[in-house]
């Protein structure tokens, strides 16, 4: 017996449970069968059989997954989907199913899933496709049922968040035959009034909850194309929450309901009102901030020209002035003093030089009738007249002899 | 059809006001003359958010091609 490559069951089954878990085509399986041996244990799990002419498998639907479905019953022709995987303790492999319809509607799903894989491929849904719709739009297409409760809703919602907003209302049947062809037209006229009259700014597709096949207009291929190729951004909200059709994998936007289409589409204008009110805070706060500024720059520049002003160059001039005024007074005050000093000195020789003083001193002054005076004794001869000065007056004599 | 100011174009003018008061190389003046103009235009702005009635006009294809959009009756 050779000894290599002996494995534990357990170890053989975790790797078949791994070419079952590694296989693309067992993870996303959709089954047409019959249901039998359905039973609902107390856990809330639920185990059956599907079955056709000739071949069986094991299924399980999980309690959690079991709560959100319609469950199949037995002899009933359903279409399930989920993945296949191998259940190690019973040593079986089971179809984990995770979604299961009456047959009837699961031809329906077929040519949903057909069809969404094909626009798909086709890059209909691609996220850089879609485009971004305005945040405060002026004008709005709607392309709906006129007396549907659906436009009521979308109304009352855009008057209560947006009513600056001006809606253009394209009616269209919602259901039914005349529905694709109506819806398309719906979307090519509000294209065309956008091209031709007044531009929109958005575009929102929309129909109340229904049916699968109520809702089955917006999985029409017609309708995708117009979608795609609309200029105008669309919003779709058709149905209720889970409802997915395949005009919402082609909008640009997709909202789970009429309503939340329209909440899509606006912003609520109280918001708006807070966000103008930030707009002009912020604005205040700015000028606030220049003025302040201004007013600091404006103190400064003051300050420098108070030291720089014309009064403070005068007041120090005039201190120059005083100044060179005192220095001059000083100055003229000394040279006063010594040109009197020097003029004291020229009257005491004037005084000296006096000959009048002389003549007090007994002397006199002898001068000849021409008025010179007699100096030399060759000047006179006899009786020669002469005139006499003295001290207190004058007289004149005669001349005896020599 | 009566023609509103446009709500998008006054909050656009609006927001590049305050855009340039905080960023711009602006004189004191120009900047007063700014602000003076984005509280005007706020003024506006809050106006037509306090006045504006939903209007809802309806397509109609006219026989000979054209589209009318009369106001929908509801």
């Amino acid at each position: 017996m050779p000894q290599t490559n002996v494995y534990t069951v357990l170890q053989i089954t975790a790797y078949i449970k791994s070419l079952f878990t590694g296989d693309p085509l067992l993870a996303d399986v959709w089954l047409s069968a019959e249901v039998s041996g359905f039973t609902q244990a107390t856990s809330g799990h639920c185990y059956f059989t599907l079955k056709d002419a000739s071949a069986v498998i094991k299924a399980v639907i999980w309690r959690t997954q079991a709560g959100r479905m319609t469950l199949p019953r037995n002899g009933e022709a359903v279409l399930a989907h989920g993945y296949i995987s191998v259940y190690e303790q019973g040593g079986a492999y089971q179809f984990y199913v995770d979604h299961i319809e009456p047959a009837g509607a699961g031809r329906l799903w077929l040519e949903f899933e057909r069809l969404r894989g094909r626009l798909e491929a086709e890059g209909l849904f691609a996220a850089e496709r879609k485009r971004a719709i305005p945040p405060r739009p002026a004008r709005l297409g709607v392309a709906t049922s006129p007396t549907a409760a659906a436009l009521r809703d979308i109304l009352r919602t855009l008057a209560a968040r947006w009513p600056l907003v001006e809606v253009i209302l394209a009616p269209t049947p919602v259901q039914g035959e005349q529905a694709p062809p109506g819806i398309v037209a719906a979307i090519q006229a509000l294209n065309r009034w956008s091209a031709e009259r007044e531009p929109l700014d958005a575009i929102i597709l929309a129909r109340g909850g229904g049916s699968i096949e109520e809702l089955w207009a917006f999985n029409d291929e017609r309708v995708a194309r117009a979608i795609v190729a609309s200029a105008t951004p669309i919003i779709t909200g058709v149905g209720h929450e889970t409802d997915f059709t395949i005009a919402d994998f082609a909008a640009d936007l997709r909202a789970a309901t009429p309503t939340a289409a329209a909440t899509l589409a606006t912003p609520d204008r109280r918001d708006l009102a807070a966000s103008l009110a930030s707009l002009t805070n912020a604005a205040h706060r700015d000028m606030t901030d220049r003025l302040a500024a201004a007013r600091e720059r404006t103190a400064g520049l003051t300050r420098r020209l108070a030291r720089l002003s014309p009064e403070a160059r005068l007041a120090s001039n005039r201190q120059r002035v005083d100044e060179m005024h005192r220095r001059a007074a000083l100055a003229m005050a000394s040279r006063l003093r010594e040109v009197r000093e020097r003029l004291t000195g020229q009257q005491l020789r004037l005084a000296a030089l006096d000959p009048t003083a002389v003549l007090a001193r007994g002397y006199a002054i002898v001068s000849l009738p021409n008025g010179a005076v007699v100096t030399s004794v060759g000047q006179v001869k006899p009786h020669d007249a002469l005139h006499v000065r003295v001290a207190d007056g004058a007289f004149d004599v005669t001349v005896d002899g020599r | 059809m009566t023609d509103q100011p446009n709500f998008e174009q006054l909050y656009r003018e609006l927001e590049e006001a305050v855009h340039r008061l905080e960023t711009g190389d602006l004189t004191l003046d120009e900047s007063l003359a700014l602000f003076e103009q984005s509280v005007r235009i706020a003024e506006q702005c809050n106006g037509l958010l306090d006045q504006a009635e939903l209007r809802v006009r309806q397509l109609t294809a006219r026989p000979n091609g054209g589209l009318t959009a009369d106001p929908f009756a509801g």
